[in-house]
């Protein structure tokens, strides 16, 4: 794989995967047991 | 009787991704991804999400929380009968997606068991076409009944309105509470061996190899923005439908943006299992990546099943786990289309839950054996095209022009919002919402009306796939107008009296 492809696999996934972690971790961190 | 409420917010974000996540996160966005700059288009993509996708996602939540009703009971409530019929619109879109969309889930049902034995042979293309679809008649006919499909597909309606019947928390949280995991666990396993393939690195390179050149191209910003609009299952009520269900001091925002990050991320997933496999494939055949790359039912009943024939062992579990993805990922999407019009019918004509599924599901179910017939692809292909661009963008341009611009709802919204949300919306999703989707959306739209109505197509006809005029009339043209149509119709029709008034004050939380 090239370089660019390598740097924006991870930004891809990075913000992506990141921004769906820390949305959960802040549901989590505010403890809402209920819909 | 009280209205019925999910029972976990985590029941409610597993339904909500479980509608988001569908067909086309596995076989339409790794293919966009490819064709806008691959890697390149990860910049508009996330632009997109974050200033049309997620803030219509939030006034969906907000508007659904706000007025507790079906999309049209929402409309009704948010503007009277100025708006209602833009709800019954969406609804009619929706119940004529779910008429096409259930097929599809069928055909996927029985590749599954396809997958055990490669049933499909060594020409996997040929089969699908001649011997699957039976497809050896020309576009407007309907030919014979296939019953290979139509059984599949009673299996597939009986599923889905028998977990309708059972209710919103027993039925479609508990379904989604299952069916979502395991989409993702099935998922994980066929990543993890795609990218072990050899020639895995070839497909990820052509999949995310950033071609820059194309980032002033506004095509490229285009495709994202209507990406991301089909992707989220955003503009045709569904979910104002499901966040109507929300409990009043659930939050709003951040389920959004858990929703909106987990749908993106679940097709981030697919394009890397979908373009690995794809390399795999290439380097097999000795031809280049663009050779093997494809969308929608090629790639999923032809070109996947070509990659199981080479797969270097355990070609049956691999094509097990493909279709079973593809069948949850679809049933959980088919059931929230579904449930709109299961609400939208029970709260207008006043009717039990259980009358509204046997009409509004038994009805579509009736309609979609049309595509169960051998010219059923050239019927889903004209409807899917014109269903989904002159019914849902036209329908998110129509709703956010109504809802923000000439109802002037955006701060009453974003102040419901905040009352309870962990995210406080500031002034950049008024603003994505009063500038930026309307302008994208309306460009957008500007651009379909002028490539259809002039013909612009490089086809022979210059219609869409090269159709004929009189076919993409009658086959495309007239069903979406159709949805249009009955959705004023519908709102023409009186309220059962137990949802015809609102007091705005009863519905504040606190």
């Amino acid at each position: 794989m090239s370089m660019g492809a390598i740097v924006m696999m991870i930004v891809g996934i990075g913000l992506l995967w990141g921004g769906l972690t820390a949305s959960i971790v802040n549901a989590v961190r505010k403890s809402r047991k209920t819909a | 009787m009280d209205r019925q409420q999910w029972g976990t917010r985590a029941g409610f974000i597993l339904a909500a991704v479980g509608s988001a996540v569908g067909l086309g996160n596995i076989w339409r966005f790794p293919y966009v991804a490819y064709e806008n700059g691959g890697g390149a288009f990860l910049i508009p993509y996330l632009f997109a999400l974050l200033t049309a996708g997620i803030p219509i996602l939030i006034m969906e939540f907000t508007m659904g929380h706000k007025y507790r009703g079906s999309a049209p009971l929402t409309f009704f409530r948010l503007g009277g009968k100025k708006s209602e019929w833009i709800g019954w619109w969406g609804l009619s879109v929706a119940f004529i997606i779910s008429t096409y969309y259930a097929v599809i889930i069928a055909w996927s049902m029985r590749y599954t068991i396809f997958s055990f034995n490669q049933a499909w042979g060594e020409d996997p293309e040929a089969f699908l076409f001649s011997e699957f679809l039976k497809l050896d008649v020309a576009p407007g006919e309907t030919g014979g009944m296939v019953w290979g499909i139509l059984i599949p597909l009673i299996i597939v309606w009986g599923l889905a309105l028998g977990i309708l019947f059972k209710g919103v928390k027993k039925g479609i949280e508990m379904a989604n509470r299952i069916f979502i995991p395991t989409l993702v666990v099935l998922f994980l396993i066929i990543v993890v061996r795609a990218v072990t393939l050899p020639g895995a690195a070839t497909g990820l390179n052509a999949f995310f190899e950033p071609n820059f050149d194309l980032i002033t191209d506004p095509t490229i910003w285009v495709a994202a923005y209507g990406h991301i609009f089909f992707s989220l299952s955003i503009a045709f009520a569904i979910m104002i439908t499901y966040s109507s269900y929300l409990s009043k001091k659930s939050d709003i925002t951040n389920n959004a943006f858990i929703t909106g990050f987990a749908n993106s991320g679940f097709e981030l997933l697919a394009g890397i299992g979908v373009f690995a496999a794809l390399g795999f494939m290439a380097t097999q055949m000795n031809v280049p990546v663009a050779d093997v790359a494809d969308a929608g039912v090629g790639l999923a009943f032809a070109v996947f099943p070509q990659i199981i024939n080479q797969f270097p062992g355990m070609n049956g579990l691999f094509g097990v786990l493909f279709f079973l993805s593809l069948t949850l990922a679809g049933l959980s999407s088919l059931i929230s289309i579904t449930e709109t019009y299961v609400a939208g019918i029970s709260e207008k004509f006043g009717t039990s839950r259980s009358k509204a599924v046997v009409f509004g599901g038994g009805l579509a179910a009736i309609i979609s054996t049309l595509f169960a017939t051998q010219g059923g692809l050239f019927f889903l292909d004209a409807v899917d095209y014109f269903i989904n661009q002159f019914g849902v963008a036209a329908l998110g341009l129509v709703e956010v022009i109504m809802v923000i611009w000439i109802l002037r709802k955006a701060d009453g919204l974003r102040s419901h919002a905040n009352l309870t949300s962990d995210i406080k919306l500031g002034g950049w999703w008024k603003f994505c919402l009063v500038f930026i989707t309307p302008i994208v959306l309306g460009y957008m739209m500007f651009g379909l009306l002028k490539q259809n109505i002039l013909q612009e197509f490089a086809t022979d006809t210059g219609n869409y796939e090269g159709y004929t005029t009189t076919f993409v009339l009658f086959g495309g043209v007239a069903v979406a107008g159709a949805a249009l149509i009955l959705g004023i119709l519908l709102s023409l029709t009186k309220w059962n009296k137990k949802h015809a008034s609102f007091n705005e004050e009863d519905k504040k939380v606190g």
